[in-house]
């Protein structure tokens, strides 16, 4: 069956390793955004994006927030830059049970990058005066049957998604009925 | 609910273990904001004066900013706070990087050191989880070696550290933390307490007062100062500035001028610095880039700014690749790359004047290279001759006698100094370098221009866009011509600014490169007295204004003033060294410390009134002199 192209925007950040000078301003400026009421705390640790670095390596590495993951994946490659090694999993930008990265310190809730969607465009690139982060917008053209892709989770629904895949649909329905009652 | 700050100090007594976790008051924040500033209302609470810098009763004291981690632009600077051994008073030094937020975000604003610990120990703070812990396996180990080895065995900590120096205490060592150092007077006493390193990580929220106020100003702010171009270090990239120093500070034991020597190196020494760096890189939160990351053939990586970048060559009439491989071996002694290549240049002039023998340095080399490894290794380690040149050029001139007293020239209260030697007296600077708390000129110079602008076209100019600036400064500015002295009324004034802004930076932990350190150079810091409070007050709540700010200041400055009193400071300590100027006015100078006391609201001995003191609601140290005798009860 032939299918039809069609136009879909895309959007992403590059990131310029070479450029970055390690001020983490893009993680502060990301966890006020996020914080709630917006700006009313400061956190790197709720960042979705954090720079990853090895100063005396010279290793500088924004690394966004990408996907949840219920489960380790089968990741077991290690690169070796300017000397020292590091596991695949060093870059990778899931939110995944095996580490910390990526998940709400507290509740352990997932975290994922949503481009600023409240903003006019990503905050971490604004505050980038480095250019390490450059924000970019452009149409494809792809296939028909590849353009879908479900619907962005929401932050909401991304957190309960997780709650889903740690206690089961029905311990969490449950206790939400209880919480009802309670109120 | 706590803003800016966290609310809690951490108390350590190394000598039994225990540790707490303490609430502070909030009305000392209000009294003094945080930092170096409540830093300093605690050392006055429990450090009497009969305790010594290697007394375990001595306190070290890592204070975040008050603004540390929160969305205020360049506010990352740890103040560590003790007394030295140089000094016997009152010290001050401070860092970037990352340390003072991260400590913010484990839930604390300071740490607090008090005892001895019997072996080498790091601390590890990880949120509330807070431990003592073995640190032999660390022992000699490089400052920058040690926070390799901590952050592989803690990921995401962030590590202060001191190297082999420090552990021997030796006095002109330093706490380094990746591209920056708290360097001056405070080392030794970490080392003392046998404390190798800190070592910390935190996942907890800084909360902020009034959130979209403060964020709407810091926000807009990010490119203003990244195209501001006098802040940060300008002279970090400039070749103009490298020429300033090379030329214009003094080789060997802060002794020869080399006017015009910059012209004869500028294309192989730039080369060179571009050659060996692998980037620029900033502190957190913190867009410019003043720091370089350089990889030298034979040394670990490390990073330099500034000056630092020449003391080393200068000291031994040696050139930069020099400069570049010692600095690999100094920074992991943790060594304060200011004061060491002067006590190392001391020694070899006492051994030129046959003071230091064969005897004293067998098998010395000839050329200055060589002679600066080789009394290197025997001052970190404290071996033989070295274990005098440890304790800095005051005390080894002392301790070795023989008239090395008369090659320690160029030393305020004990203290090495910037090698700068001068023709004609500047009277701000002679007040800055008398009586200066903080002995170093870096730390106390800064808001007033240190040039004259001779066209009155781009005088006016300067003026009118001035912000920074208190008016009567408007009004010295317009009337200084070139090679005019300034009057006492402007030296004490334009005195009184340059620490007040300082004082403000080491309470809320924004950097001197943004604020009290650059108005000196083109008038336009970001950061300035009429704009801090509007930053200040969002992110605390405190009520603030320009007036308030400057109270806070002034009390914190007489509050470090009266430790140091109470400690047996004097008018007689106060003085620069007697070569920094080559002409000199004694009986101008003398009234202009007299005018500076005055205006201070001291006595003409230096010792704060006590209308000063009850001004600035410090009672509590009028009764404490009383006590003491240092004032009568009437």
């Amino acid at each position: 069956m032939k299918s039809e192209l069609v136009k879909k925007k895309v959007k992403k950040i590059k990131i310029n390793l070479d450029k970055c000078i390690g001020c983490r301003a893009c993680e502060l400026v990301c966890s006020a955004i996020h914080a709630k009421p917006k700006y009313s705390s400061t956190n790197p640790a709720r960042s979705r994006i954090r720079v990853v670095m090895d100063v005396f390596k010279d290793a500088y590495v924004p690394i966004i927030a990408a996907e949840y993951s219920k489960a380790a994946c089968v990741g077991r490659n290690d690169y070796t830059i300017n000397g020292k090694t590091y596991s695949e999993c060093s870059f990778c930008g899931a939110s995944c049970p095996t580490r910390e990265l990526f998940r709400e310190p507290d509740s352990g809730l997932p975290l994922k990058c949503d481009l600023c969607e409240s903003e006019s465009g990503p905050m971490c690139v604004k505050v980038c005066t480095a250019n390490a982060l450059v924000y970019e917008e452009r149409e494809v053209e792809v296939k028909d049957e590849v353009k879908y892709k479900v619907k962005e989770l929401s932050d909401m629904e991304l957190g309960l998604k997780s709650l889903v895949d740690r206690y089961g649909s029905q311990k969490i329905v449950d206790t939400m009925v209880r919480m009802i009652k309670k109120e | 609910m706590r803003y800016a700050e966290t609310g809690y100090n951490l108390e350590i007594d190394l000598s039994t273990g225990n540790i707490e976790r303490v609430e502070t008051d909030p009305g000392l924040t209000e009294l003094h904001l945080g930092g170096h500033g409540t830093a300093a209302k605690i050392m006055w609470d429990r450090v009497p004066p009969e305790v010594e810098a290697f007394s375990p009763e001595n306190l070290l004291i890592f204070s975040s900013g008050l603004l540390d981690g929160t969305p205020v632009i360049g506010a990352n600077r740890c103040t560590v706070t003790t007394i030295a051994p140089h000094t016997n008073l009152h010290a001050h030094s401070n860092m970037g990087g990352y340390f003072g937020p991260e400590l913010k975000f484990a839930g604390y604003d300071k740490i607090i050191f008090r005892g001895k610990s019997p072996k080498l120990v790091y601390l590890w703070i990880h949120n509330d989880k807070v431990e003592i812990r073995d640190a032999s396996h660390l022992q000699g180990k490089g400052a920058m070696e040690t926070q390799i080895i901590l952050q592989e065995e803690l990921p995401g900590a962030q590590v202060a550290a001191i190297g082999l120096a420090g552990e021997n205490r030796v006095y002109i060592s330093s706490i380094e933390h990746y591209s920056t150092a708290a360097a001056r007077l405070v080392a030794p006493v970490m080392g003392d307490k046998m404390l190798k390193a800190i070592a910390v990580r935190g996942t907890k929220d800084i909360n902020i007062a009034r959130p979209a106020e403060l964020w709407q100003l810091c926000n807009s702010k990010y490119q203003e100062i990244y195209d501001n171009p006098v802040a940060g270090d300008t002279m970090y990239n400039d070749v103009e500035a490298d020429a300033f120093h090379t030329d214009n500070f003094a080789w060997g034991n802060a002794r020869t001028r080399r006017k015009g020597f910059w012209a004869g190196v500028n294309d192989e020494w730039v080369a060179l610095a571009d050659n060996l760096r692998m980037r620029w890189t900033g502190c957190y939160n913190c867009p410019k880039n003043c720091h370089q990351a350089v990889s030298v053939p034979g040394r670990p990586n490390y990073f330099v700014k500034c000056f630092r970048r020449f003391t080393y060559a200068m000291g031994a009439y040696e050139d930069l690749m020099f400069n570049y491989d010692i600095l690999g071996l100094t920074q992991e002694y943790g060594l304060d790359a200011f004061a060491t290549p002067q006590v190392l240049a001391f020694a070899i002039e006492l051994y030129e004047a046959g003071i230091l023998t064969d005897e004293d340095l067998p098998d010395f080399p000839s050329d200055g290279a060589g002679r600066f490894y080789y009394l290197l290794e025997k001052v970190v380690r404290r071996e033989g001759i070295g274990d005098a040149l440890a304790n800095g050029v005051y005390r080894a001139a002392r301790q070795i006698g023989k008239g090395a007293e008369e090659f320690d020239h160029n030393t305020i209260k004990k203290v090495e100094q910037i090698p700068m030697k001068l023709s004609m007296i500047n009277y701000a600077f002679f007040l800055m370098l008398s009586t200066g708390e903080k002995t170093n000129i870096t730390q106390i110079e800064g808001s007033y221009p240190q040039e004259p602008e001779p066209d009155l076209e781009k005088r006016k100019e300067l003026v009118d866009g001035w912000e920074a600036a208190p008016e009567r400064f408007k009004e010295y500015f317009m009337k200084w011509e070139p090679r005019q002295e300034f009057s006492i009324e402007e030296a004490t004034n334009i005195v009184d600014w340059n620490e007040t802004m300082h004082y403000i930076d080491d309470a809320i932990g924004t950097c001197a490169f943004l604020c009290s350190f650059r108005g000196q150079f083109g008038q336009r810091p970001p950061y300035h007295i009429y704009n801090l409070s509007n930053f200040i007050s969002p992110a605390t709540g405190l009520d603030l204004d320009p007036d308030k700010l400057w109270k806070i200041a002034r009390r914190n400055r007489n509050l470090v003033r009266a430790f140091n009193i109470r400690r047996g400071l004097r008018r007689i300590d106060e003085a620069p060294p007697a070569d920094h100027w080559k002409h000199r006015n004694p009986e101008k100078e003398q009234a202009c410390l007299d005018a500076y006391y005055e205006l201070k609201g001291w006595t003409n001995d230096g010792i704060p009134t006590k209308e000063t003191l009850h001004e600035l609601g410090l009672d509590y140290v009028i009764e404490d002199f009383i006590q003491r005798g240092i004032f009568t009860a009437d």
